[in-house]
């Protein structure tokens, strides 16, 4: 399949390459800055003071900053790749990810080097923040002359265009932490109906789940098509569902949120008694209590003032 | 140290002083975890903390739990809804798995608008454990070494 998204292609071709090569920790692991560390995080480890002391091991990626002045080592590729997304508007960077492992603990005087790869660069995703790529590296912390293997650090982060730019706020002002609320709730998004299945929809508005049945071959089918599946007929007549179903599968989505959807919800296919299947939300159970096989009956629900919903109730002597 | 073992939750209020040190200090000077300015005209509404010192508070949680002895060996985090200046952190923390004296922790921190923080922690505990070195026993050299050990 030929991708449409054109600067993905060309991004993929910078996984595998290096980011840094040999790069250098611009200081020596060194007390001071441990302390400034732990100062910071609030952290009175004493595995980190004295003679004795070991770097923090969450430390790890700070030995390798290039701070102000810049990174050292960086590839000429990791520049392109950042060049190319900052060329298609992706301006913005938040890191998402981070992986480390630890293998030998970073102490006091020793020389840290690194190497970093380009893992993976991500198609272009759709996330609260805006469109953009994720480019994951991997970086091998290794430490002494000898190069011993320090640790790994995998690292995510999104490179994106902000989504609708704000218009810069009026004043500067100190705020609270951002919270929603102020605009009017959005609304659900409507449904599309059109000559094929606005039988489906009219039933729905008088709370009847109605399933097509080809009149030719008997076999029921849903979504509603024009024709059937089994022997290509196009006449038929509906039968009402019972009501009745079970959870076949569900995903439960966390990210990203969409207007008028409050996350985590429980996105469930549900196999109704008559053996066909649809896509629902499962309510009635918190979405971590949603399992394939779970028992389920039709209801449906307003959300406002013109949409009506079929949606599934989880059935309560399950729920315990 | 048991499977299903809750830690004690960790309350961290986010200042704007923890985030600017702990972005000083993990040496990153991107200007959205310091220049509220800056960080607006990203579309963000105000400096958040970057990932280095989240990084840095899931792992002081776990050894604050478990003790000076205990010795990080993995820490994976992802982040969700940032921590902006004047909320709160709630880290709390579920032992998932024991395997002798290393255990693995389900870490999460909440905030004001979500969650901040979702990982996991390995992390292993030399006391905690049925398995004890015999003296004389050789350590690996590609493990971490105890103190004084190779290095």
């Amino acid at each position: 399949m030929v991708s449409e998204d054109e600067p993905a292609a060309r991004l993929k071709e910078y996984e595998g390459r290096a980011a840094a090569a040999s790069g250098t920790g611009k200081d020596p692991v060194n007390l001071p800055m441990i302390r400034h560390w732990c100062e910071a995080m609030g952290d009175t480890n004493p595995a980190y003071e004295g003679p004795d002391a070991i770097s923090p091991p969450t430390m790890l990626q700070a030995w390798t900053m290039g701070g102000l002045s810049g990174h050292t080592g960086r590839s000429q590729a990791y520049d392109e790749l950042l060049g190319l997304l900052d060329e298609a508007g992706c301006t913005s960077v938040v890191a998402t990810d981070c992986e480390q492992e630890y293998v030998r603990p970073l102490r006091p005087g020793d020389e840290v080097t690194f190497d970093t790869v380009i893992e993976s660069v991500s198609d272009r995703k759709t996330t609260k923040l805006g469109t953009g790529y994720f480019v994951t590296t991997r970086t091998e912390v290794r430490v002494g002359q000898a190069r011993h293997l320090a640790g790994t650090h995998r690292f995510r982060i999104l490179k994106y265009a902000p989504a609708g730019r704000r218009p810069k706020e009026p004043e500067r002002k100190e705020k609270q932490p951002a919270r929603r609320g102020t605009q009017p709730p959005a609304r659900r998004p409507r449904p599309v109906v059109n000559r094929d299945n606005a039988g489906f929809w009219e039933g729905v508005g008088r709370h009847r789940l109605l399933i097509q049945r080809c009149a030719a071959c008997g076999t029921i089918r849903f979504p509603w098509l024009p024709g059937c599946n089994a022997c290509g007929g196009p006449d038929w007549d509906t039968v009402e569902a019972s009501g009745e179903g079970r959870v076949y599968s569900y995903v439960v989505m966390h990210h990203p949120p969409f207007p008028a959807f409050d996350p985590p919800y429980a996105v469930a296919l549900i196999e109704l008694a008559e053996g066909v299947r649809m896509i629902s939300n499962v309510i009635g159970v918190p979405c971590d209590k949603v399992r394939i096989g779970l028992p389920v009956h039709l209801e449906f629900q307003s959300y406002d003032d013109e949409l009506v919903l079929p949606v599934f109730r989880a059935r309560e002597e399950e729920t315990v | 140290m048991r499977t299903g073992e809750k830690l004690p939750p960790l309350e961290i209020p986010i200042t704007r002083t923890l985030i600017v040190a702990g972005a000083i200090a993990s040496r990153d000077y991107q200007d959205v975890h310091h220049d509220a300015e800056l960080a607006r005209q990203k579309g963000s509404p105000d400096i958040f903390m970057n990932i280095l010192t989240t990084n840095g508070l899931v792992g002081r949680y776990i050894t604050d739990h478990f003790g000076p002895t205990a010795r990080l060996r993995k820490v994976a985090i992802r982040l969700g809804a940032p921590n902006y200046p004047g909320d709160t952190m709630v880290l709390t923390g579920t032992v998932e798995e024991v395997d002798g004296d290393t255990a693995t922790v389900r870490v999460v921190g909440s905030n004001g608008i979500g969650r901040h923080v979702t990982g996991r922690v390995t992390v292993t505990v030399p006391s905690a454990g049925a398995v004890t070195v015999p003296t004389g026993a050789t350590v690996p050299t590609d493990t971490a070494a105890p103190s004084g050990g190779a290095g």
